[in-house]
């Protein structure tokens, strides 16, 4: 089964990677025909140690926060090279990469309406460094830099919410994936990969170490993730959102929480879990099919 | 003396971590009961390592060369058709 | 025929005789006309090129980096604030080997906020892996960016090059420019061809992460460049002085060197006012003679060993310092004569930074002063009554 794939194994990544499983399923919806930008990060780390890399489509790592102006240098070249028709250009990122240190660089890109498809891969705190906190960690969510203190007691601050900041930029279309419904997240990848211009797919990612779950959980964790509702699947297309997974019932939080050791100090704090709770049961409210966002 | 470039470490050529056998890492590894595999292929679609394949005619077949023993298999089988076995070395 | 135009706009018109396929750029004084002159002539449909416009200078470097692991001729220019904002994308470039050619137009860094020249931006990532070549006046600034372009591409080198002129004193002078034909520019610089690139038929992984197995080799590697391509550089000078008709030398310049005893080094526009100098000197007797450091990545070790071993006195100019420690071409040029014979007496005088005036009469003076004694990383021309201000 050594046939070189758009995707391979090999790589280095920890066992039971969501992220790896994650950029697996992304590059199978895409197939051969993109090119990819990564930025710095865990996937770019544990696919690509010289001489070695698990790609199999043209890829190129330059820094930490300009995958973004990578693909847009890219669509360029392509472009001034006539073969704009033969190649799809995606960018990757972290959330860190996304959501902190490359924000600008993005915010540009989608100004610009590049052609670009800009998959970020959120794992929820920088776990390439160790586990530090980033403008996507969870609320309360412990990290190395966001630790469960006897005073306050992890991440003091809501994810930061890029899809909303991504339509509102007029990215053509928005959607939220996780590696729990492999499907959905590819379907998500070739929609969006037929459209011209900017797209943006936030893609949960969990990570059996940062998060301190088993590594077995990976599929359940990102099931957990939507039934509770902390984070919801949806697309926005032209400024509406066109679709929304339905979350028939809605699980407690507490049922996702209680399986991270990232959450342990709250657990058995029911004003500490109920504030968690509040987020989810804004989301639902929050995102319903057919709103008109911008 | 031609210049240095470099190139041949600073440009990987496709699918060459295929060289690194991840099997190595394991623990725990999986077993596939053909007899309750239905094929449905939860399974291939969850594997973080994509060492899987399956088909109705073979079942599920796992590439042990670089399979993890992460487990996220053994979870996801809808028919409880994988079980994770202790390596023993 | 030659066409009187300002330095940046001169230099841009040359650029896209060059027909870069992409150029991405951010405004900065004193770099901000060419960009704006180059968006004119794309816009005109006179190049056929993408015109990038971004968000910072870091996103420039990083668009044209994306552009030439595409495959294509990559274009950008910036200057002070700004090429430190490219520092992190230049050093990935370099080590990337990827070709892109960058003006920078010389200026001074914050703080105090300044506009004006001085070769502290440029030298302050002297160590990224660029070539840097440094153009006297115009004309020279102008040819040099083809000569950049055939340098960088060429595949014995692929590294970035970085032209490097002085802020407002050449960039917003006005100067009667030669500007070459379009079919001498296409002969002399053909299209690039990559070595390879970013592409579905062929899918190679570039960037890839070098541990301590691997790092060590890929500066090697830079370092090894770095000392084969002078005979790159020297052929670049010569071939264009054959199809051109113009010689700036190669990477020194000597003037009136053959009998000198006394020889006034720096690089950029000063040199102009040193040949100046010079004349006025050897009218009174005195026999000067000027080196022009025309490439100072690579460093001409052997050419300067050559030019100064066995004159009787150097006066470096230096337009930046490493502060805390010596101006840097100072560093470069003593490391050069290190152990060798007959090593001329060193002065080193700190001047112009930030964009002070200097005229001949302040280079004669410093001849002067050198004369006297050998006097290092002096600061010429401060001003006594900021300096006591600063005391109180």
């Amino acid at each position: 089964m050594s046939t070189v794939k758009v995707f391979n194994a090999g790589h280095t990544a920890c066992s039971g990677c969501g992220l790896s499983l994650a950029a697996r399923l992304v590059m199978e919806a895409a197939g051969p025909n993109v090119i990819v930008s990564n930025s710095t990060g865990c996937l770019e780390v544990f696919t690509t140690r010289s001489p070695q890399t698990a790609w199999g489509v043209p890829w190129v790592h330059s820094l930490f926060e300009n995958s973004g102006a990578l693909a847009t240098g890219i669509v360029a070249a392509l472009k001034m090279q006539g073969k704009e028709n033969e190649a799809r250009v995606m960018a990757f990122g972290g959330d860190g990469s996304t959501a902190d240190i490359g924000f600008g660089i993005i915010s540009g890109m989608w100004e610009r309406g590049d052609d670009v498809l800009y998959v970020c891969f959120d794992n929820e705190a920088y776990m390439n460094t160790g586990i530090q906190r980033s403008g996507l960690t969870p609320f309360l969510g412990a990290t190395s830099t966001s630790p469960a203190g006897s005073v306050t007691g992890g991440n003091q601050k809501q994810k930061k919410n890029i899809p909303m900041i991504a339509a509102a930029h007029g990215v053509k279309y928005v959607a939220t994936a996780c590696v729990g419904y492999q499907r959905d997240l590819q379907n998500k990848i070739k929609k969006a990969l037929a459209i011209k211009g900017p797209k943006y797919v936030q893609i949960l990612a969990t990570c059996p170490l940062g998060w301190g779950n088993d590594s077995s959980l990976t599929i359940q964790m990102g099931k957990l993730a939507v039934e509770t509702g902390l984070f919801p699947l949806f697309e926005v297309e032209e400024g509406k959102i066109t679709n929304v997974m339905n979350v028939a019932k809605p699980k407690p939080v507490e049922e996702y929480l209680k399986l991270q050791t990232r959450f342990r100090h709250i657990v058995k704090n029911p004003e500490e879990v109920a504030k968690v709770q509040a987020i989810a049961d804004a989301n639902f409210k929050r995102y319903t099919k057919d709103k008109v966002l911008f | 003396m031609a210049s240095i470039r470099a190139k041949n470490i600073l440009i990987g050529k496709p699918g060459t971590s295929l060289a690194n056998k991840t099997g190595g890492w394991r623990v725990f590894y999986p077993v596939v009961d053909k007899a309750k595999c239905v094929a449905c292929g939860m399974c291939v679609m969850s594997c973080p390592e994509g060492c899987m394949t399956t088909s109705k005619e073979t079942k599920t077949l796992i590439d042990l060369d670089y399979c993890k023993g992460c487990g996220v298999c053994a979870k996801v089988c809808p028919k409880t058709a994988i079980s994770m076995l202790k390596e023993e070395k | 025929m030659k066409k009187v135009t300002e330095g940046l706009k001169a230099i841009a018109e040359t650029v896209a005789l060059c027909r870069p396929e992409v150029i991405s750029a951010y405004p900065i004084t004193p770099q901000t006309h060419i960009v704006e002159e180059l968006s004119v002539i794309v816009a005109n449909g006179k190049l056929k090129c993408e015109f990038i416009n971004v968000e910072s200078e870091f996103a420039a470097a990083s668009v044209v980096l994306g552009a030439s692991v595409a495959g294509v001729r990559a274009y950008s220019a910036t200057s002070s604030q700004g090429l430190l904002l490219m520092a992190e994308v230049l050093f990935n470039m370099a080590g990337m080997r990827l070709p892109v050619v960058i003006t920078d137009a010389n200026r001074a860094v914050s703080a105090p906020i300044n506009i004006w020249n001085d070769w502290q931006d440029t030298l302050a990532i002297r160590d990224a892996g660029l070539i840097h070549l440094f153009a006297e006046d115009n004309q020279e600034a102008c040819d040099m960016h083809l000569q950049a372009f055939k340098i960088a591409e060429d595949h014995e080198v692929m590294l970035p090059v970085m032209v490097n002129l002085d802020g407002f004193i050449l960039t917003h002078a006005f100067d009667p420019i030669e500007f070459p034909e379009q079919a001498l520019v296409d002969k002399y610089l053909p299209k690039y061809v990559p070595m390879e690139k970013l592409d579905v038929k062929n899918p190679l992984s570039f960037g890839l992460m070098g541990g301590p197995d691997r790092y060590l080799e890929t500066r090697y590697a830079m370092a090894e460049t770095m000392k084969t391509c002078p005979a790159v550089i020297r052929k670049a000078a010569q071939d264009f002085n054959k199809m051109f008709g113009r010689n700036y030398g190669e990477l020194i310049e000597e003037y009136k060197m053959e009998d000198a005893e006394i020889v006034l080094v720096s690089m950029g526009s000063i040199i102009s006012s040193m040949k100046d100098v010079a004349d006025d000197l050897r009218a009174a007797g005195k026999k000067v003679g000027v080196l022009k450091i025309r490439c100072y990545r690579p460093f001409p070790v052997q050419d300067v060993i050559k030019s100064l071993c066995g004159k009787k006195k150097a006066i470096i100019l230096e337009k930046a310092l490493s502060i805390g420690g010596v101006g840097i071409l100072t560093a470069d040029i003593k490391a050069a004569l290190y152990g060798q014979k007959n090593v001329p007496e060193i002065s080193d005088f700190i001047l112009g930074l930030g964009g002070r005036d200097i005229r001949i009469s302040d280079i004669k003076a410093i001849v002067a002063l050198a004369e006297k004694a050998n006097l290092k990383g002096e600061f010429y021309g401060l001003d006594p009554k900021l300096v006591e201000e600063m005391d109180k």
